[in-house]
C-alpha cells in the first residue's frame, strides 16, 4: 500500500508553493499532500495485526504453489486423512490434500480482489471526480444512477448471471467490478468538492492549469487515500461474494474457490472438520486483513483530515 | 417529516424498480444460446420455428418485447419453474416465511444486543480496549457467514448437543399450540445468532464510536452540567450515535439478505437459502430470477422504510440537506 503516493512525480503547482515558502507541516508529505507511509498504517495495533494478516494470505496465495505444486485437484492421498506431517490440513472425501486446495483457493479470492478493485476504482474515479468538478445537473444525474447501482442486491444478481453466462472468474469479476463502484464513487465525489475550493488547487488554477490537469495530478492523488479505504472494503466484500457463489455451488468448476471448499465440507461435517475449519480459516485471514489494513488506513487518513483538512498547505 | 420529503422519496422507487427489470431482461436477451432452440429443439423445421417464434413473441422488435417482459412481471408473471412446473414466484412466495422469520430475528438481536454491547464497549473507554473491541468486533464481521454457520453448528449443535442440528422443526414430534412455537424457536435460536453476528460487530463499533465522540460533544457536557441523570445523557447521546446504525442497516440490507441465504443452506432451514441452492444447481433459471426480483424489492422498500426511520429520528435531515 506504501508507495501509492510516492509514485507520483511532484506537480509545478506545489514546487511553486513550496518555493513560496508554503511548507506542509509534519503530518502532510513535503509536496503538502498525504503520504501513505508504512508508519501511518503501522501506528496502531490493529494495522500491524492486518499487514501480517494480508501479507500471510497474499504470501501463500503467492508463494504457495511452489511448495504444494500447481495440480490443486489432483488425488495424492487416502481420502479423508486428518491433518498430520504429510498432508498438514489433511485430505478429502476425493483424496486431495487440503493446503493445496486452499493456496489455490486464495489464488482465486485473490485475483476477485484484485480484478473488482481494479474495475470498481476506475469506475469510481470517474464518476466520483466528474460528478464533484461539475456541480448542478450532471453531479445530479450521475448521483442519482449510483443511488440506483447501489441498491441492486449483487450475491442475487451474480447468480442469475452465473447460472445465465457460466461460472467464469472473469464473469464473477467483470459483473462485481460494474456493481460494486457506488460508495467509492460516492467518497471521491465529496473529497473532490472539497478540494475545488482548497488553496492548492486555486493556485494550481492560477498558474493556468487546465481542467483534466488538476483533476489528474491534484484531486486523484489526494482522494486515493480515501477510495483506497472504501476500496478495501469493496474487496472484502467482493472475496465474500464470490465465496457465497463457491458455497451454492456456482464457483468456477475450473479454478478452486475457498466457498466451494467449504460447500463439499458440509457433507463430511461431523466426520471431517478440517474440511471446515481451514478454508474458513483462510478466508477470514485475507478479510479480516484486508478490513484490518483498510481500517488503519482510513484511521492515518481522519488523523490527517483532522482541522486543516487533507492535503491542505496552509 | 414533510410530505414533499415523502412524495419525493416514494418518486425514487419506480426508476429504481425499472432498472433492475430492464437489467435483468437485457441479461436474458444477452445471454448465450437461442432461446428458440431451447423451447423448439434443433432440429424442427422452419414452419415450425416461425410458428414458435410468433407464439411466444419472438419475431417482435425488441421493445416491445421488453414491453411485453414488463408487463409480464409487473403482473406477477416471473415465468415457470423448470424444475416444478409451477409459477416461480409462487415456488418463491411460498419459501419466504421462513426466510423472513430468519432475517427479522436476526435483525432484532443484532440491533438490541449490538447496541447494548455497543453502550457496555464505550464504558471501557480509548486505550488498551480500543484495540481489543476494534479487532474482536473485525473478526466477528470479517468471519464468512457460512463458516461461521459451519462451526456454530460443530461446537454447539454436534459436540454440546445445545440446539437441534438442523431443520425449522423436530419431525420427530407432532407438537401443537405453544409448544410447536417453542420447538421452531428453538430450531431459530442457532441460525439466527449465526446470521446477526456480523451485524451485531458492526453495531457494536458503530455505538461505541458514536457514544465516545459524544461524550466530548457540547450537548452532553451541558446535559451533565445541569445535573441530568446518567440515563437521561446516555439517552441524548445514544439517539446520535444510533443514527450510523440506521444507515449502515439500509447499506447492508442486500449482504443481509446474502448471509441468511447462505446460513439456510448450512441448516437446511426451509426458506429462500435452499430454494436458491436446489434451483442453482438445475439452473432453474425463473426461480433465480424470481429469487433475485424479490430480493431486489424487499431491498427497495427496506432502504424507504430505513430513510423515513431516518429521518424521524434526525429532525434536521431533509430532502434537500441530504446528501
Amino acid at each position: 500500500m506504501r508507495p501509492v503516493t510516492d509514485a507520483v512525480p511532484a506537480p509545478a503547482a506545489d514546487v511553486a508553493a513550496r518555493a513560496a515558502g508554503v511548507r506542509a507541516a509534519s503530518p502532510t508529505s513535503r509536496r503538502g499532500r498525504p503520504e501513505l507511509r508504512r508508519p501511518a498504517v503501522l501506528a496502531t495495533p490493529g494495522g500491524v495485526l492486518g499487514v501480517v494478516l494480508l501479507t500471510s494470505a497474499v504470501g501463500l496465495a503467492l508463494l504457495g504453489p511452489v511448495v504444494v505444486g500447481d495440480r490443486p485437484f489432483a488425488s495424492v492421498a487416502a481420502p479423508l486423512q486428518a491433518p498430520s506431517a504429510a498432508h498438514v490440513m489433511g485430505t478429502d472425501d476425493l483424496g486431495r490434500d487440503v493446503l493445496t486446495m486452499v493456496v489455490h483457493g486464495l489464488r482465486t479470492s485473490l485475483v476477485i480482489a484484485v480484478g473488482v478493485v481494479a474495475i470498481a476504482g476506475v469506475i469510481a474515479v470517474c464518476v466520483g471526480a466528474l460528478a464533484g468538478s461539475h456541480p448542478g445537473s450532471l453531479d445530479d444525474l450521475l448521483m442519482r444512477g449510483t443511488e440506483l447501482v447501489q441498491v441492486v442486491p449483487r450475491f442475487f444478481l451474480a447468480v442469475v448471471v452465473v447460472a445465465l453466462f457460466g461460472a467464469r472468474v472473469s464473469n464473477v469479476v467483470l459483473l462485481l467490478g460494474v456493481t460494486s463502484w457506488t460508495w467509492t464513487a460516492r467518497v471521491v465525489r465529496a473529497e473532490t468538492l472539497s478540494l475545488r475550493q482548497r488553496a492548492f488547487v486555486e493556485a494550481a488554477r492560477s498558474f493556468g492549469a487546465g481542467q483534466t490537469y488538476i483533476l489528474r495530478r491534484h484531486i486523484a492523488v489526494s482522494v486515493l487515500p480515501t477510495a483506497l479505504v472504501m476500496l478495501s472494503v469493496c474487496a472484502s466484500g467482493a472475496v465474500l461474494i464470490e465465496a457465497g457463489l463457491g458455497f451454492v455451488g456456482l464457483g468456477d468448476p475450473d479454478v478452486v474457490s475457498l466457498g466451494s471448499l467449504a460447500s463439499n465440507a458440509q457433507r463430511f461435517l461431523r466426520s471431517a472438520w478440517w474440511l471446515t475449519l481451514f478454508p474458513g480459516a483462510a478466508l477470514l485471514i485475507l478479510i479480516l486483513g484486508i478490513n484490518l489494513v483498510g481500517d488503519a488506513l482510513g484511521d492515518a487518513g481522519s488523523a490527517r483530515l483532522g482541522p486543516v483538512g487533507l492535503g491542505s498547505t496552509r | 417529516m414533510s410530505a414533499r420529503y415523502l412524495l419525493r422519496r416514494l418518486a425514487q422507487v419506480p426508476p429504481s424498480a425499472l432498472l433492475i427489470l430492464v437489467v435483468t431482461w437485457l441479461l436474458l436477451h444477452l445471454a448465450p444460446g437461442d432461446p428458440l432452440i431451447a423451447l423448439a429443439g434443433q432440429y424442427g423445421d422452419e414452419a415450425y420455428y416461425t410458428a414458435m417464434r410468433e407464439r411466444f413473441g419472438l419475431d417482435q422488435p425488441l421493445p416491445q418485447q421488453l414491453a411485453t417482459y414488463l408487463g409480464n412481471v409487473l403482473q406477477g408473471d416471473l415465468g415457470t419453474s423448470y424444475v416444478r412446473g409451477r409459477p416461480a414466484l409462487s415456488v418463491v412466495a411460498e419459501r419466504l416465511p421462513a426466510t423472513l422469520l430468519l432475517a427479522s430475528t436476526a435483525l432484532v438481536l443484532s440491533t438490541t444486543v449490538g447496541v447494548a454491547l455497543g453502550v457496555l464497549a464505550a464504558r471501557l473507554g480509548g486505550g488498551r480496549a480500543d484495540v481489543s473491541v476494534r479487532v474482536s468486533t473485525l473478526t466477528l464481521y470479517a468471519m464468512p457467514a457460512f463458516w461461521l454457520a459451519q462451526l456454530a453448528v460443530l461446537g454447539l449443535a454436534y459436540r454440546l448437543g445445545w440446539f437441534p442440528i438442523q431443520g425449522m422443526t423436530d419431525a420427530r414430534r407432532s407438537l401443537s399450540g405453544l409448544a410447536a412455537v417453542g420447538d421452531v424457536f428453538h430450531h431459530l435460536l442457532l441460525p439466527a445468532a449465526v446470521l446477526a453476528a456480523g451485524e451485531l460487530a458492526l453495531n457494536v463499533r458503530l455505538v461505541r464510536t458514536g457514544l465516545l465522540e459524544a461524550a466530548r460533544s457540547d450537548y452532553v457536557r451541558t446535559a451533565r452540567a445541569k445535573g441530568a441523570p446518567g440515563h437521561r445523557v446516555l439517552y441524548h447521546a445514544l439517539r446520535n450515535a444510533m443514527l450510523p446504525v440506521v444507515t449502515v442497516l439500509g447499506n447492508r440490507i442486500g449482504m443481509f439478505f446474502t448471509g441468511a441465504v447462505l446460513v439456510e443452506v448450512v441448516f437446511a432451514w426451509p426458506g429462500v437459502g435452499r430454494l436458491l441452492l436446489t434451483s442453482a444447481q438445475s439452473r432453474d433459471l425463473p426461480v433465480l430470477l424470481a429469487v433475485f426480483l424479490v430480493v431486489a424489492g424487499a431491498v427497495l422498500v427496506v432502504n424507504l422504510l430505513v430513510d423515513l426511520l431516518y429521518t424521524r429520528l434526525d429532525p434536521r435531515i431533509s430532502y434537500a440537506a441530504r446528501d
